[in-house]
């Protein structure tokens, strides 16, 4: 088994969360993890990047071959497009529908967004109000990793797990709201 | 003992824990900042090992120096270009007799993702007669600190290890092993060996040509440098990650080729004859600079066909992918899907959402307008972003401290309203010595000092003194008090700013503004911390 993600956002929308969250659960699993970030200048309000690979046997590169991802999953719908050269022909696209305008040549958002519905397999995530009425606004990455965890090769409560573990130093209020967050990125 | 997926950095800072460290010292500098950190998160926990920031790259060697003349394990962290600043303290340790085993970690950033170049390390290591070891995944990362101590104690040189970006910044869990307890203190046992006088460097250098002979050897039999043969005309030597991409492509090929990879320098010649008496073609996948094609190809044509970045079969720039070493290899490109996204717009970096640096530069910018001539030095640090619209007002950036140098020059060389943008740590770091030739020399210059009180771009570091005493510094240097301003970096100030600026333009001296406000994103961080603090 192996599964190759490619996780995109702006810097900020916590991106790297989303990362570790899966990787944590592939990593509860005992499943072998890669996980390649950005740090530094480049993570300033720009483009993020990063390449998640979970696989049964060994892995060798940090980085995603071209058409290869089993799955985009973006926080941003612009972004998601930036990358759809990773997708294999039989992968996933995950996006927030939710765009963070921060350049001033951004496209209509409608023609973003129809771009992305005639990709195969392309679905839309309604992050921002999801998150909202799950009671944390700022979730709305747990949202998307809830929305990927059907596809993933990895059991929910792996998922569950992972983000009481990450958040698990900021108390148990903060770890339930994210967790509600990704229970109700799960049910669409 | 398995421990969750580290970075490529951390991996390497809890293999030099348990390789018995004793001290480290470095400089932030992505991507090889979170090596320190995470040693300063040991220290927090456990008290030890000793992890210090320092001024800049050539501080931190030779504070390394000094614990290692002790007898104690020693790591020293930077970038790559920061080795640069370090050269003269690296190249000349290399003559030493060095005891306490002294490792250099620097993470290099092919690709240059948040770095002004892409300078191979390797060849430092060559310049300076010393062995590198070169880690392809976290686990060779954690495993390599306990060989590269063992050899810098057999063989009593500095050793260095080669990291880049993609290994630094990505994460794997790890196997640990066994820690070994520290060195116990014992001073050099001969202190000629650490006096590079002429006479007595003489016999050092002759001591070192020795010791490589001693490091061929090792490099011939060491499992870092693997060769396999298979039944091909072919064989493909990689380095560092070069190595993981052509595995990654490994079930696509038609026939398995010979390969040798090579993770230890300096690199093993009996091996790549051994391998090119079996070959019509080498293949060279390098992460980096072509140095092993380089050395085997040397000027005179032979009669084996060599491919590789010289040759022009491998991209001289960026760093290797998957998907780049595929033509080389002989396989088609991968099969995407059908659709065409179009022209996606570009979104660079930019200076967070109310940086202070932000208001700065408008204040800048706003008096460049009216000038007839100008020039605008900015230096290495967020502030860099402010070439990038809609500020673009720096006009060089180069290195770090080269702000107030180059303003100096230019001034010097009759240029008008020549003004440096320099961060407050850049300034601790390689702009004071600029200061001293600016005040030598009464040149005219206005230096604008950033103070943001942190070491922003690579993640909020203290800054090495505390920022309000650059004023101080500026006075005790030789400005004229009436030529330093400390401003506040507000929009509200931005007519005040101006006023000032200009004013100091028309002065005929070393001018230094210092505009003051904290870092946006180290005083949320701040504040947060105090929150769980007081949570917990």
């Amino acid at each position: 088994m192996k599964y190759d993600i490619i996780l995109c956002g702006v810097g900020g929308q916590g991106v790297l969360s989303v990362a570790a969250a899966i990787a944590t659960a592939a990593g509860i699993e005992k499943l072998n993890v890669r996980q390649s970030e950005v740090h530094g200048m480049a993570q300033r309000g720009g483009a993020v990047l990063s390449h998640l690979r979970i696989s049964d046997s060994e892995i060798f590169s940090d980085l995603v071959p071209s058409g290869s991802a089993d799955m985009i999953l973006s926080m941003e719908p612009l972004e998601s497009l930036r990358y759809v050269s990773f997708m294999k022909p039989d992968g996933v696209l995950i996006t927030s529908n939710e765009p963070f305008i921060n350049i001033p040549d951004y496209p209509e958002l409608d023609t973003v967004l129809n771009k992305i519905s005639k990709i195969k397999n392309s679905f839309f995530v309604d992050t921002a109000n999801i998150a909202r009425e799950a009671g944390n606004p700022k979730a709305a990455n747990m949202v998307i990793v809830g929305a990927a965890s059907k596809y993933l090769p990895l059991k929910f409560s792996s998922l569950q797990a992972a983000v009481e573990i990450l958040f698990s130093r900021k108390g148990r209020e903060i770890v339930d709201k994210n967790v509600m967050a990704m229970t109700a990125g799960g049910r669409i | 003992m398995e421990t969750y997926a580290l970075l490529g950095d951390e991996a390497l800072a809890l293999g030099a824990v348990h390789a018995g460290l004793s001290s480290a010292y470095g400089y932030p500098g992505t991507p090889s900042t979170e090596i320190m950190e995470y040693l300063q998160s040991v220290n927090k926990k456990e008290g030890k090992p000793l992890a210090k920031w320092c001024s800049n790259e050539k501080t931190a060697y030779e504070e390394a120096l000094g614990a290692s003349f002790y007898g104690k394990r020693t790591l020293v962290t930077m970038k790559h270009v920061g080795l640069n600043v370090a050269a003269d303290a690296f190249v000349n340790s290399a003559l030493l007799d060095i005891r306490g085993g002294l490792v250099l970690a620097v993470a290099d950033d092919p690709g240059m993702h948040s770095s002004q170049n892409e300078q191979d390390s390797r060849y430092y290591a060559d310049f300076a007669h010393i062995p590198c070891f070169e880690p392809v995944n976290q686990q060779q990362a954690y495993d390599v600190m306990f060989e590269a101590f063992e050899l810098s104690e057999k063989l009593n040189v500095p050793v260095m290890i080669r990291l880049v970006t993609r290994l630094s910044h990505s994460r794997a869990s790890i196997t640990v092993k066994k820690s070994i307890p520290e060195n116990k203190g014992v001073k050099a046992p001969d202190v000629k060996q650490w006096m590079l006088l002429p006479a007595l460097a003489r016999k050092q250098w002759h001591q070192l040509l020795d010791k490589e002979k001693e490091m061929k050897t090792y490099s011939e039999s060491s499992e870092w440098n693997h060769l396999i043969f298979n039944e091909s005309d072919t064989g493909v030597i990689t380095s560092g990650l070069g190595r993981n991409y052509f595995l990654e492509n490994a079930d696509d090929f038609k026939t398995k080729y010979n390969h040798l990879h090579i993770g230890f320098y300096p690199p093993p010649a009996e091996k790549i004859i051994k391998l090119a008496e079996k070959c019509k073609t080498l293949i060279f996948l390098e992460e980096g600079e072509p140095l092993i094609e380089r050395m085997v190809r040397g000027i005179l044509p032979g009669n084996i066909i060599l491919k590789g970045k010289l040759s022009g079969h491998v991209s001289r720039e960026g760093e290797l992918n998957p998907d780049s070493i595929r033509k080389v290899l002989d396989l088609a490109p991968k099969k995407l899907i059908d659709f065409s996204a179009g022209e996606i717009p570009g979104r660079p970096p930019q200076l967070c959402k109310g940086c202070p640096h932000d208001d700065t530069y408008r204040f800048i910018k706003d008096v460049v307008a009216g000038l007839s001539e100008s020039a605008v030095m900015s230096d290495i640090g967020c502030y860099a972003l402010g070439a990038l619209p809609p500020l673009q007002v720096p006009e060089t950036i180069v290195c770090m401290g080269a702000s107030i140098t180059m303003a100096k020059g230019a001034a010097e060389a009759g240029m008008k309203n020549v003004m440096a943008v320099i961060g407050d740590s850049t300034f601790f770091h390689s702009g004071l010595t600029g200061l001293v030739d600016c005040v030598s020399e009464n040149a005219s210059v206005t230096i604008l000092i950033l103070d943001n009180s942190t070491v922003g771009m690579t993640g909020g570091q203290n800054t090495i003194l505390p920022s309000q005493r650059i004023k101080l510094i500026s006075e005790g240097i030789g400005v004229h008090p009436h030529h330093i301003h400390v401003v506040d970096a507000h929009r509200k100030n931005h007519d005040n700013n101006m006023k000032i600026l200009k004013k100091e333009l028309e002065y005929e001296g070393v001018s230094v503004i210092i505009s003051v406000r904290e870092c946006i994103e180290y005083f949320r961080k701040k504040n947060k911390e105090s929150k769980e603090e007081t949570c917990s």
